[in-house]
């Protein structure tokens, strides 16, 4: 592993901790002193029970929420406030309603200033590198679910930033669209090479799409509990990938590690629920 | 934009909506027919219920005479004036508190108490204040019509989705630009359909005012009318009144038609 101080990102002792509902009550503690580093154009995913703190990390790492303890080291550099070289694609749709697929996609070079007609033509540009050249003028509400993700990735990746960020973002797509996506994704990494940090509760899909894979424990006190590098031959197919030995091989040994923990969750909400 | 789908759909729509535009207007005609068949068999007695081929005949009168326009145009000032002025009001209030824990927070009991009073008590005091001319009337409009925007834009600023709010900040928005590109949009659905409500206050702040005291109005035309028990001229003036409130909630339709193309309800909605 790479050492923290080159990693593009890293989290070095994060906790957090939620106040607990009267004065002087015990907190509820969702992370516990979890430190992870994502390298210069590795694709790292994070792989977790339901419920474990996944989001609650990724949020740290944006600068979304300041954590109660440790730090985040972004290039090096301690972190505070948003993390500007980070862009976030985000589980539920993110998209602005009111604004239709190029304006949502053009969001954040107007924020940044560009010229509106150098962002159109940049926005057009990305609109058919996810293949929806000629929908830039619908609106969220007339485009399906891949398609809103579609412009949800063009709308972070028009802002070319160095880490990204991606919490479950296609946990709501059918399989057939799922699979089209993750290999979009997966070419549109391998023509840029951006770091980015994964989470997925499938382990299927995070074998097929990345380098090395850390897991985490269940809920509370979440840490990682194993880290798995994934030596599997690119370019890859996500479907076809996952029929290869090596690709079942390596899943029977992270889910063996993994399963342990899924069952303590499942027992947790048991109780309950 | 309008997608060609959506303006199908629309034409799909219309087509349907036809039999029940016919059956509207028979509703309106059957009801004007049992006016008139219970006053003129005596049921009802026309000195308090009028004759509406009388009515009618008085509308037809002041607006060929022309001697509605001066008192029209004063109501329709009056009613746009404190429409506009109080939904700016409203939106700026509304935005403002929305956005400031701190103001909502140590305003909020003295809101709730000024939404609670009985505001058209105010008119008297307005035509103290500002006298019998239209300034009075706007002022009592724009107390109805301010509470209503500012409840709905004050709402629509807390019920912002935060997925979006974040990623909207992600995506290096500042301060400013959220409010233009995430508060304003997002509260301007709540706001339309605040306006609907809002329009018709707006018009009954004109009309009260001008009822209680003035020179000039449709609301005064009804007065006088009152005052010499001239009831086919009081519901003449209630007819024109109700057309022109119904002219403005429909230019409030287009209008939000227009801005709000990305609301998948405006796209659906006929109202």
């Amino acid at each position: 592993m790479t050492p923290a101080t080159a990693a593009v990102l890293a989290l070095d002792g994060i906790g957090v901790e939620w106040p607990g509902s009267a004065p002087g009550a015990p907190g509820y503690v969702a992370v516990e002193d979890v430190s992870l580093s994502v390298g210069r154009g590795e694709f790292l995913s994070v792989v977790g029970p339901t419920g474990c703190g996944k989001s609650t990390l990724l949020n740290v790492a944006a600068g979304l929420l300041a954590p109660s303890s440790g730090a985040v080291l972004v290039a090096g550099e301690r972190l505070s406030g948003l993390n500007r070289r980070a862009g976030y694609l985000f589980q539920a749709d993110a998209l602005m309603p009111w604004r239709n697929a190029r304006e949502n996609v053009e969001a954040g070079l107007i924020f940044a200033g560009v010229e509106p007609e150098q962002a159109h033509r940049r926005a057009d540009e990305w609109l058919r590198r996810v293949g929806l050249s000629g929908f830039g003028d619908r609106y969220p509400h007339q485009l399906s679910g891949g398609m809103r993700k579609r412009v949800a990735l063009a709308q972070v990746l028009i802002l070319e930033p160095e880490i990204l960020l991606m919490d479950e973002p296609f946990a709501a797509l059918d399989v057939q669209t799922r699979q089209l996506m993750e290999n979009e994704l997966l070419e549109l990494w391998s023509a840029e090479r951006r770091s980015v940090v994964f989470i997925t509760h499938d382990l299927e899909e995070a074998i097929s799409l990345s380098d090395r894979i850390v897991l985490l424990s269940a809920a509370p006190r979440t840490r990682p509990i194993g880290e798995f590098p994934i030596d599997l031959p690119r370019p890859r197919d996500v479907a076809e990938i996952r029929l290869t030995p090596r690709f079942l091989e390596l899943h029977g040994r992270i889910w063996a590690a993994l399963r342990a923990e899924v069952l303590k969750a499942y027992a947790v909400s048991q109780r309950l629920g | 934009m309008r997608s060609a789908s959506a303006s199908d759909k629309t034409a799909v729509r219309r087509g349907r909506r036809t039999p029940l535009f016919v059956w509207r207007v028979l509703l309106l005609v059957g009801a004007f027919a049992a006016w008139y068949a219970l006053t003129s068999l005596g049921v009802l007695p026309a000195f308090f219920f009028g004759r509406p081929l009388v009515v009618l005949g008085r509308v037809w009168d002041w607006f060929s005479s022309g001697k509605i326009y001066p008192h029209l145009a004063v109501t329709l000032v009056e009613t746009v004036l404190a429409f506009a002025i109080g939904t700016l009001l409203g939106v700026a209030a509304g935005l403002w508190l929305g956005l400031s824990p701190t103001a909502s927070a140590l305003l909020d009991p003295y809101i709730k108490a000024a939404n609670a009073m009985p505001r058209v008590i105010l008119a008297p005091i307005f035509a103290v204040w500002f006298g019998l001319g239209i300034a009075s009337k706007v002022a009592l409009g724009i107390t109805l019509v301010f509470f209503i925007v500012f409840f709905n834009v004050f709402q629509g600023v807390r019920e912002v989705s935060p997925v979006v709010l974040a990623s909207v900040r992600m995506l290096g928005a500042t301060r400013r630009q959220l409010l233009r590109h995430v508060y304003l949009p997002s509260a301007t659905s709540w706001v339309f359909s605040s306006l609907h409500i809002s329009v018709g206050m707006a018009f009954v702040g004109a009309v009260v005012g001008e009822y209680l005291g003035s020179a000039a109005g449709v609301g005064y035309l009804i007065l006088q009318a009152e005052g010499t028990f001239d009831i086919d001229s009081v519901f003449a003036g209630i007819l024109v009144l109700t057309a022109f409130a119904l002219l403005l909630d429909f230019a409030v339709t287009r209008a939000e038609r227009h801005l709000l193309t990305w609301h998948p309800r405006a796209a659906a909605d006929e109202r």
